[in-house]
């Protein structure tokens, strides 16, 4: 056994109100720049639906992931070293900007510029590709909301796998469908196939905290890792000629900061945690003879933090006390192994996935509401999973490989999550019989709700520090992904236009954050160049330049603080105080 | 002139070589890369691309071993010379047709896909020319000699000695200055191309990823235990990366 920690996250998907909030703060604060913009880091996927790159499920056509060989060992999709390397001069399979689709802005100067006449002037879309103008035809989130769905809903690999191998036929007509989002971050993955397939090596996972990064500075643009990642989380800046993918907002991390994607989630249905893994048994489990034991085998590599065995082993693999003090707190723990409600994604690509997901209830729900039944009532409910297969099929495709039966115990024990604490909150004695039925205590029910229900900021994001002297291992491995030319300014590179020297992520946000989180108040905003910087913002203080000059003045006025004037050197007044903001959050 | 196209521009080219590479290497690794553009266009380079590379491949260890083999090595296994220059414009010669082939695909492509060409630097356009140059002339030199038949100039006994002569610091000015005039051409090219390179996207061949067939698949990394804080922002020559490069990865 040897022990190492994961920092995992969960998502409660019963929660998700398919807002984009998630995206665009990611955006925001990372691949807000040229070459990166179609890149989203996290994206939310209405599903039914095709996803983001189109139908990125369909590994018959992308290879991404692994496979069995013929004597039971993994081998990589997409072929081994040799044939890779071989089909490194164009690769095989890479998705093209198409399957993305093509970045565009408005000519919105014209609205401005255009001379007086009887036509309105049209700010009309302009390619951020070629600068032409454009005809929009698809975008990271066409789909939404099961946009044109009656049409292209077929093209989900998801509902053609379920249409061929069993009779149901997933409907789209508005009745008799359902729909749920799902946002997609990098999964972090124990046995990632896309640093498996980058020739250079360049992509690493650390050993801390098991965060998956890219070194920019090794990686050479073989675009192979793009291909070998079957969740298509790594993206390729057309600018700078590197592959970037999702950072798990390592400098915010590092200082117990939860990530961007999951500090702005207006569900709040994100936790973060970690995980104990044992290191040694990652292959073997990955190679699980049958998918459908997947899930089981990644469950198995997860250790119990309390076990008096994995608190030895963990010492002597390094990891700190207070380290494990928060792996035996952790949220994602809970969700995954203790209670068994959250369920990895697509565990038959076989890169052991470390963000989680909780399935939803609400597409069960929905239709009993619907249908004017008592959607919290636990007969109902457990009947209507039995009968409603296809979202439960659905479901079993996404999170089990197909295993229904672990989909219904999952739902089963949400559903009786609602039925008791109705009865609870009605003032009744809490009935139970309800959690016996599927196999837990009314202690571990109720303690089940508080974290999913409740969910407190501190019950949610359970988040070690870095120490000082793990600090100086953790951070700035190369990874950064923000350069001394600042964004979009890669031209001025002497040898094309992604030359230039990296300015490390560190220096800006490490001390800086460590600094903000033990002062109280927003630190002057001077480090910051004038950007907003949404990833060092914990919204405590306004950042500089998140509104327009003319707002500030406005603002301070009215007492609140802006660092409109900050390049005089004047530090901005926080309007209110790192504690006050947390209490405000816990408030409403 | 002799002297200083064969006694001194090889020495300035192999200077900007190697030590435009190193610097490259240590100032410039963010922007050592092939810069793919296959996002963009795929069709098009999934034929052209691969047709050039091999064919350049193959060129390359052609040269190789009609430069660095002395003639007297091949002789005394047996090869006349005549098979030699038969093989050698053979194969050179196909490889050289596919080598052209696929970078005139290439060319075009990035002259008519407009992403391509957006992306397309100054740099690049340089590189392509003097690139092409370099084929064009190369394959120049084996036309001549396949019309001259048997009468054709071996340049075994003229450019090859005056190569090998230039890593033993003796360069032998005469036995080039003796060429006909293509291959002095391609020679300067060649050299022209060479002293590019580090400047050019085409330092990605430098970085050929042959390790991948020996490397872990997984890659775990930590920094060094004794490594101070935040690192100081780099000036232009100081070396780039982190201390564990070649240590920790398992
Ligand atoms: C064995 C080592 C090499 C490897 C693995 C390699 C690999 C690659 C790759 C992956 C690309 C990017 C293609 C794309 O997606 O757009 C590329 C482009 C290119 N390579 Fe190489 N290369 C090698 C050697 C060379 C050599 C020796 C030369 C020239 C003498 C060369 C010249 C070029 C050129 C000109 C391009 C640009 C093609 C275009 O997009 O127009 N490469 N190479
Ligand atoms: S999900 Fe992330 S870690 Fe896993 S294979 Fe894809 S890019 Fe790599
Ligand atoms: S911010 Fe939260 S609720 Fe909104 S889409 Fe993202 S994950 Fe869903």
């Amino acid at each position: 056994m040897r022990v190492m920690a994961q920092m995992g996250m969960v998502m409660n998907l019963d929660k998700c109100i398919g807002c984009h909030t998630c995206s665009v703060t990611c955006k925001q604060a990372w691949t807000n720049r040229a070459g990166t913009e179609y890149v989203w880091f996290n994206n939310v996927e209405t599903r039914p639906g095709q996803g983001y790159p189109r139908r990125h499920e369909d590994q018959t056509t992308w290879k991404g992931g692994w496979e069995l060989g013929k004597r039971g060992n993994l081998k990589l999709k997409a072929g081994g070293r040799v044939s890779k390397l071989f089909g490194i001069f164009a690769s095989p399979v890479q998705p093209q900007l198409s399957d993305y689709y093509e970045p565009w802005t408005y000519d919105y100067q014209t609205l401005i510029e255009a001379p007086l006449g009887d036509d309105f002037p049209v700010a009309r879309p302009k390619s951020l590709i070629t600068g032409e103008n454009t005809k929009i035809t698809w975008s990271a989130n066409w789909d939404d909301n099961l946009g044109g769905t009656s049409e292209l809903g077929h093209l989900d690999p998801i509902v053609e796998k379920i249409r061929r191998e069993s009779e149901d036929v997933v409907k789209f007509e508005l009745e008799r469908t359902f729909m749920f989002y799902l946002p997609r971050i990098c999964e972090h993955c124990l046995n990632p196939s896309c640093m498996a397939s980058c020739p250079s090596g360049a992509i690493y996972k650390r050993a801390e905290d098991g965060i998956v990064l890219v070194d920019q500075d090794r990686c050479r643009g073989w675009r192979q890792c793009i291909t070998g990642c079957p969740y298509k989380k790594i993206y390729f800046n057309h600018k700078s000629g590197k592959a970037e993918k999702c950072t798990f907002c390592y400098p915010r991390v590092e200082v117990g900061l939860p990530t961007v994607c999951s500090e702005t989630c207006v569900g709040r249905l994100r936790y973060i945690g970690l995980f104990l893994y044992d290191a040694d048994r990652v292959t073997e489990a990955a190679a699980t003879p049958d998918e459908g034991d997947l899930y089981e085998a990644q469950l198995g590599l997860m250790l119990d933090p309390d076990d008096p065995a994995v608190i030895a082993q963990a010492r002597a693999d390094g990891i700190p006390d207070d380290w494990m003090d928060a792996a035996r707190r952790s949220p994602v723990y809970a969700l995954a192994k203790r209670y068994r409600v959250a369920l990895p994604l697509h565990p038959e690509y076989r890169t052991m996935p470390m963000v989680w997901y909780v399935p939803p209830l609400s597409p069960i729900v929905d239709v009993l509401a619907g249908q004017g039944h008592d959607a919290e009532d636990r007969a109902t409910l457990f009947g209507a999973i039995e009968a409603l297969r296809i979202p439960v099929e659905y479901l079993a495709e996404l999170f089990t490989a197909g295993r229904t039966d672990i989909i219904t115990d999952v739902l089963r024990k949400l559903a009786a999550m609602r039925s008791y604490m109705r009865g609870v909150t009605l003032g009744r004695d809490g009935d139970a019989s309800i959690p016996e039925s599927v196999g837990m205590t009314e202690e571990a029910v109720y303690e089940m709700y508080r974290l999913m229900a409740i969910a407190k900021y501190d019950d949610r994001y359970v988040i070690p520090t870095a120490h000082v002297e793990r600090a100086h291992e953790l951070e700035e491995l190369g990874c950064s992904l923000d350069f001394d030319e600042g964004p979009g300014m890669y031209e001025s590179g002497p040898f094309g236009e992604a030359s230039g020297r990296p300015a490390p992520v560190a220096v800006e946000t490490f001390n800086a954050l460590k600094q903000r989180q033990t002062s109280e108040a927003a630190p002057a905003g001077s480090d910051l160049r004038g950007r907003v910087n949404l990833l060092n913002w914990d919204g405590n203080g306004v950042p500089s330049g998140m509104f327009p000059p003319g707002t500030a003045r406005v603002s301070a006025a009215s007492g609140a603080a802006l660092g409109a004037d900050e390049a005089e050197g004047e530090a901005p007044q926080p309007p209110q105080t790192r504690a006050e903001a947390k209490q405000s959050r816990e408030d409403s | 002139m002799s002297t200083f196209l064969w006694g001194v521009l090889p020495y300035l080219t192999l200077a900007t070589l190697i030590g435009g590479t190193i610097w490259r290497y240590r100032y410039d690794k963010f922007g050592w890369t092939t810069r793919s553009s296959q996002l963009y266009e795929s069709r098009l380079l999934r034929i052209g691309s691969p047709l050039f590379h091999f064919g350049i491949l193959v060129v390359l260890i052609g040269h190789i071993g009609g430069l660095v083999v002395p003639e007297s090595w091949t002789e005394a296994l047996g090869v006349s010379e005549g098979l030699y220059h038969f093989n050698a414009l053979l194969f050179g010669g196909i490889a050289g047709v596919c080598t052209l082939v696929g970078i005139l695909i290439l060319v075009y492509r990035r002259r008519t896909t407009g992403p391509v060409f957006m992306a397309t630097t100054k740099n690049d356009k340089l590189m392509y020319v003097v690139l092409v140059a370099a084929i064009v002339l190369g394959l120049w030199t084996t036309l001549v000699s396949v019309g001259a038949g048997s009468e054709a100039h071996n340049y075994r006994e003229t450019v090859s000695p005056w190569f090998r002569s230039i890593f033993l610091f003796r360069p032998d000015v005469d036995a080039m200055a003796a060429a006909p005039l293509q291959f002095h051409v391609h020679a300067i090219v060649g050299m022209l191309l060479f002293a590019l390179w580090p400047f050019s996207r085409l330092v990605h061949a430098f970085t050929a990823p042959l390790h991948y067939l020996f490397r872990p698949y997984i890659v775990y990394r930590s920094r060094d235990r004794d490594a101070s804080g935040s690192r100081p922002a780099r000036s232009g020559w100081s070396a780039v990366g982190t201390t564990d490069r070649d240590r920790s990865s398992r």
